[in-house]
């Protein structure tokens, strides 16, 4: 009982060695700085794949371990996007606006500047004024600090709401639904101060970086294995001690937590908060590998299809959230991307693009009613078969 | 003798019934006390509001030496107060181990923070172990306590109220569905637990109580309708109506 965590859940370290193995082929294979085998393009889908795979992590913590299916996190990690956004694009509008305008007979004085940046981002919502939200958008420690603060304080303050006033189970997920919804609406509005339907654009190019996209891409890579490896042992580890059989426990049978003396909403509130900051530093990373954010990001759905990638993968075992994550967005950004041919069948042509959401839905379907454990199911069945145990 | 917990005056109503009519409770703070009933007798709800489950329309619960007000505690402030409950079906946390449950239970800090940087100390595995002991699971630490049989569950459950170390513990029904060693067993337990601590049994099994060797109470329509030593209450034509003589 008292040996290191890790010694506990060697899978945890199977884990860390596959992830590492992978950054290193994907690292050879790649156009940047190896053979060229695999594209810039697909680099940076590995790379978003891998972020998903992180805020999975955090939904397979709260849901799996916690008992909160909660159908709002991509709000955090939409938010999360939004805060590293708001710098990339200040930054890099900055340096564009100061050279042109240095071709100037006078040099411009800081407030010219500051209205041409604010005329070039905002022009297209019919503003040039900076929003107040944007006041720090000029410091990237402080816009990268917010990328853990915005979606931890909401997350605090919702999540104390709900939880004080004992809302649970399908009520519960509603709520969250209703709180992903709201941010998207208000994000589209042009008078959010975050460019309304347009989004923030343009955040694949760093500001002051003049290397070529198949190398930042990489970086983005290896930072996103980086986030996905050290989330993964933090939640782990969480999940490992007596913390996780509270939360277990919560999710269990949550009445008898509270008769041992346990504050219910604090355990909540603190998983709720927790996977909300990982959330947020998902987001940070995948938007500037997506190369633009919008609010359609934040919609209900999104959160939805978290929900189902943990589900298929299996829920309760970390592992299995990152296997149906990489899995079913692999899959379904090949099947969306138009590279799936079409299937002729004479009298009805089967595409795709249209076709694969209702194979989602089936495969959810399925899983939850004959897989409860999901693809990492699988993976138990065959450990077990291994050992030359009965099933 | 000093009284650890006093209930008085108390009344609750659900929808216009009163299932709590004016109840008077005492418990000194080391004793056993069976508390009996027929159906609808209040005997649940009574535990209900002891644990802050129920607030009460009237009355007073207080406790301990300072006589503290218990209406209006959160459930688990309470548990951190001293009093553990035992619920009818046995509640323990099926997908964990014997070993972990009894951990949680412990009485330790329960704050998320000091929860998550926990380690078990030597001392506490030991504890562990001891109780394990007396409830007879010293074999079965490490199973996981879903596959143990209902009567293992009861005394898990019980062990866990132990590890809590309460001062009162309120137990319903510990004999449900169990067999008669079994019962024999629990019925050591709860009075061993009771030479340091208040216990107090709901049950509706009278060759249960007879083996407590305590003083009874009994309810009836939401209030005390006897109270004294079991022969005692048998004897009384009140209890005899209501309640045996069905």
């Amino acid at each position: 009982m008292n040996r290191s965590f890790i010694a506990r859940n060697p899978s945890v370290l199977v884990f860390l060695a596959l992830l590492g193995l992978f950054t290193l082929v994907v690292s050879v294979l790649s156009e940047g700085f190896g053979v060229g085998l695999i594209s810039t393009s697909f680099v940076k889908t590995l790379g978003k794949t891998l972020c998903l795979c992180l805020i999975a992590v955090a939904m397979d913590l709260i849901w799996g371990y916690a008992g909160i299916l909660s159908l709002g996190h991509f709000a955090f990690f939409g938010l999360g996007g939004y805060m590293v956004g708001m710098w990339l694009m200040y930054e890099r509008t900055r340096q564009i606006v100061v050279n042109s305008l240095a071709e100037g007979v006078l040099p411009p004085t800081p407030e010219e500047i500051q209205a041409a940046i604010g005329n070039q981002i905002f022009g297209v919502v019919g503003s040039s004024e900076f929003p107040l939200i944007w006041f720090f958008a000029d410091s990237l420690v402080l816009q990268l600090a917010f990328v853990v603060l915005v979606p931890g304080v909401l997350a605090l303050v919702f999540g104390w709401l709900a939880f004080r006033s004992r809302v649970t189970g399908v009520y519960l997920s509603i709520l969250t639904q209703a709180m992903t919804l709201g941010l998207s609406l208000y994000l589209f509005q042009n008078a959010s101060g975050l460019r309304g339907n347009n989004g923030l654009s343009g955040l694949q190019n760093l500001p002051g970086v003049t290397a070529p996209q198949s190398a930042v891409s990489l970086w983005f890579f290896w930072a996103s294995a980086l986030a996905l490896g050290l989330g993964y042992l933090l939640v782990a580890w969480v999940v490992s001690g007596k913390f996780g059989s509270v939360i277990r426990g919560i999710r269990d049978n949550e009445a008898r937590v509270r008769f041992l003396g346990y504050s219910v909403e604090s355990y909540k509130l603190a998983v709720f908060t927790l996977t909300a900051c990982i959330a947020g530093i998902a987001g940070a990373l995948y938007y500037p590998q997506a190369g633009i954010i919008n609010p359609a990001e934040v919609a209900p759905i999104a959160s939805i299809y978290l929900a189902v990638w943990v589900a298929i993968g299996g829920r309760g075992r970390l592992y299995g959230a990152v296997i149906g994550t990489a899995f079913v967005s692999l899959v379904s950004s090949w099947f969306t991307g138009g590279q799936a041919p079409d299937v002729n069948l004479g009298f009805y042509t089967i595409k795709w693009v249209d076709w694969w959401l209702i194979l989602l839905g089936l495969s959810f379907v399925f899983v939850t009613l004959y897989a409860p454990r999901g693809m990492s199911g699988l993976i138990d069945l065959l450990v077990r078969k291994s050992r030359g145990e009965d099933t | 003798m000093s009284t650890l917990l006093e209930v008085s005056g108390v009344t609750v109503s659900f929808d216009g019934f009163r299932a709590i009519n004016n109840l008077s409770f005492q418990i000194g703070p080391a004793e056993m006390r069976a508390v009996i009933g027929p159906n609808g007798a209040g005997k649940t709800t009574f535990m209900d509001i002891v644990t802050g489950k129920t607030r009460p329309d009237e009355g007073h619960v207080l406790w301990g030496e300072k006589s503290i007000s218990l209406i209006g505690m959160s459930e688990a402030k309470i548990v951190r107060a001293g009093i553990g409950r035992k619920f009818q079906k046995p509640t323990v946390f099926e997908e964990q181990t014997v070993q972990e449950n009894l951990l949680m239970a412990l009485r330790k800090d329960r704050g998320p923070l000091a929860v998550l940087i926990y380690k078990p100390s030597k001392a506490d595995l030991e504890h562990v172990v001891k109780l394990a002991e007396e409830i007879g699971l010293a074999d079965a630490l490490l199973r996981i306590s879903g596959e143990m049989s209902h009567g293992q569950k009861q005394w898990l459950e019980i062990g866990m109220l132990l590890a809590q170390d309460p001062r009162l513990l309120l137990v319903d029904e510990p004999a449900a569905g169990m067999t008669p060693a079994e019962r024999e067993k629990t019925t050591a337990i709860l009075v061993e637990a009771a030479k340091t601590r208040a216990v107090v049994v709901v049950e509706h099994d009278m060759e249960f109580v007879r083996r407590l060797n305590c003083k009874v109470t009994v309810l009836h329509g939401g209030a005390v309708l006897a109270e004294g030593s079991l022969d005692h209450v048998t004897k009384n034509q009140d209890v005899i109506d209501v309640y045996l003589g069905r």
